[in-house]
């Protein structure tokens, strides 16, 4: 497997860690009620199909990267900078 | 009191010669860490251009002037050969790594081909040209390789791994020797 770090271009798998669901993307505000909380903290689904995973970039430029990609086909779909996501997003808020 | 003697990254066992490829130590006097807040990169670059007469390195490239180079180094960038102006350290956010880093250059005619078997990128000169950098692995080690010519690349890494760099390029260097002197029988 290669992915495309925006900043770097394609590169090995090897260059990468591997996060996990990109979750922390999703952080409920600090007042959300508690359900809401107990669900980021604890309560997981584990879906197939198009999943955006956290990875970073660790042998690399040291950037975390938002990756689309679908677990049944492995194709993957976008890399973006998780930085510029989080900010737009806030922006739009 | 005790004068102590500095140790040399390298330890004094380079330059060194296998096959068509040579190892040198090209370790500057000083090296710096340039961060700076977000939207103020212009600003840096010009203020570097007027102390040391280069403007910041794009993604993945580098800039030099004489001996005064400045790096993509990921998240920030790498100052190599002057001491930082004193300008500078008022809009950026300067750290001295002059002794965090060492900096090898490995050149010579088949430098590409020993690369190939340590590093997990193109390193082909039509794709990777003089002044291109990256921030990639040598062998399982984090390090910055820079094209400086045809037939040469500096590598950078932490100086405590200097002599883990030289390893695993001598045994990259033998083997490629190697495998020629036997085509040549």
């Amino acid at each position: 497997m290669r992915l495309i770090c925006p900043k770097c271009g394609e590169r090995d798998l090897k260059e990468f860690y591997y996060q996990g669901d990109a979750l922390a993307l999703h952080r409920p505000d600090p007042s959300a009620e508690p359900k809401l909380w107990d669900d980021y903290l604890h309560n997981r689904d584990n879906p197939t199909g198009v999943r955006e995973d956290l990875w970073y970039h660790e042998a690399g430029c040291s950037t975390w990267i938002v990756v689309r990609r679908d677990t049944t086909t492995h194709e993957i779909l976008s890399t973006e900078i998780a930085a510029i996501r989080k900010t737009s997003e806030e922006g739009a808020v | 009191m005790i004068k102590l003697t500095a140790k040399m990254p390298f330890q004094n066992l380079l330059p060194l010669r296998i096959g068509t490829i040579t190892l040198s130590d090209e370790t500057p006097a000083f090296m710096t860490l340039i961060d700076y807040p977000d939207g103020s990169e212009a600003g840096v670059s010009e203020a570097l251009k007027k102390a040391h007469r280069i403007p910041l390195a794009a993604l993945n490239r580098t800039t030099r002037h004489a001996e005064n180079r400045c790096i993509w180094f990921g998240k920030n960038h790498l100052l190599l050969g002057p001491e930082p102006d004193e300008a500078l350290a008022k809009i950026a956010r300067l750290t001295d790594v002059s002794d965090g880093y060492a900096v090898l250059r490995a050149e010579g005619k088949d430098i590409e081909v020993a690369l190939a078997r340590l590093v997990p990128i193109d390193l082909a000169l039509s794709h990777f040209k003089i002044g291109h950098t990256a921030r990639t692995l040598v062998h399982n080690m984090h390090a910055a390789v820079i094209r400086v010519s045809n037939c040469a690349f500096q590598i950078i890494v932490f100086r405590s791994m200097a002599q883990t760099l030289m390893h695993d390029l001598m045994r990259a260097m033998r083997s490629v020797d190697a495998r020629a002197s036997l085509l040549k029988r």
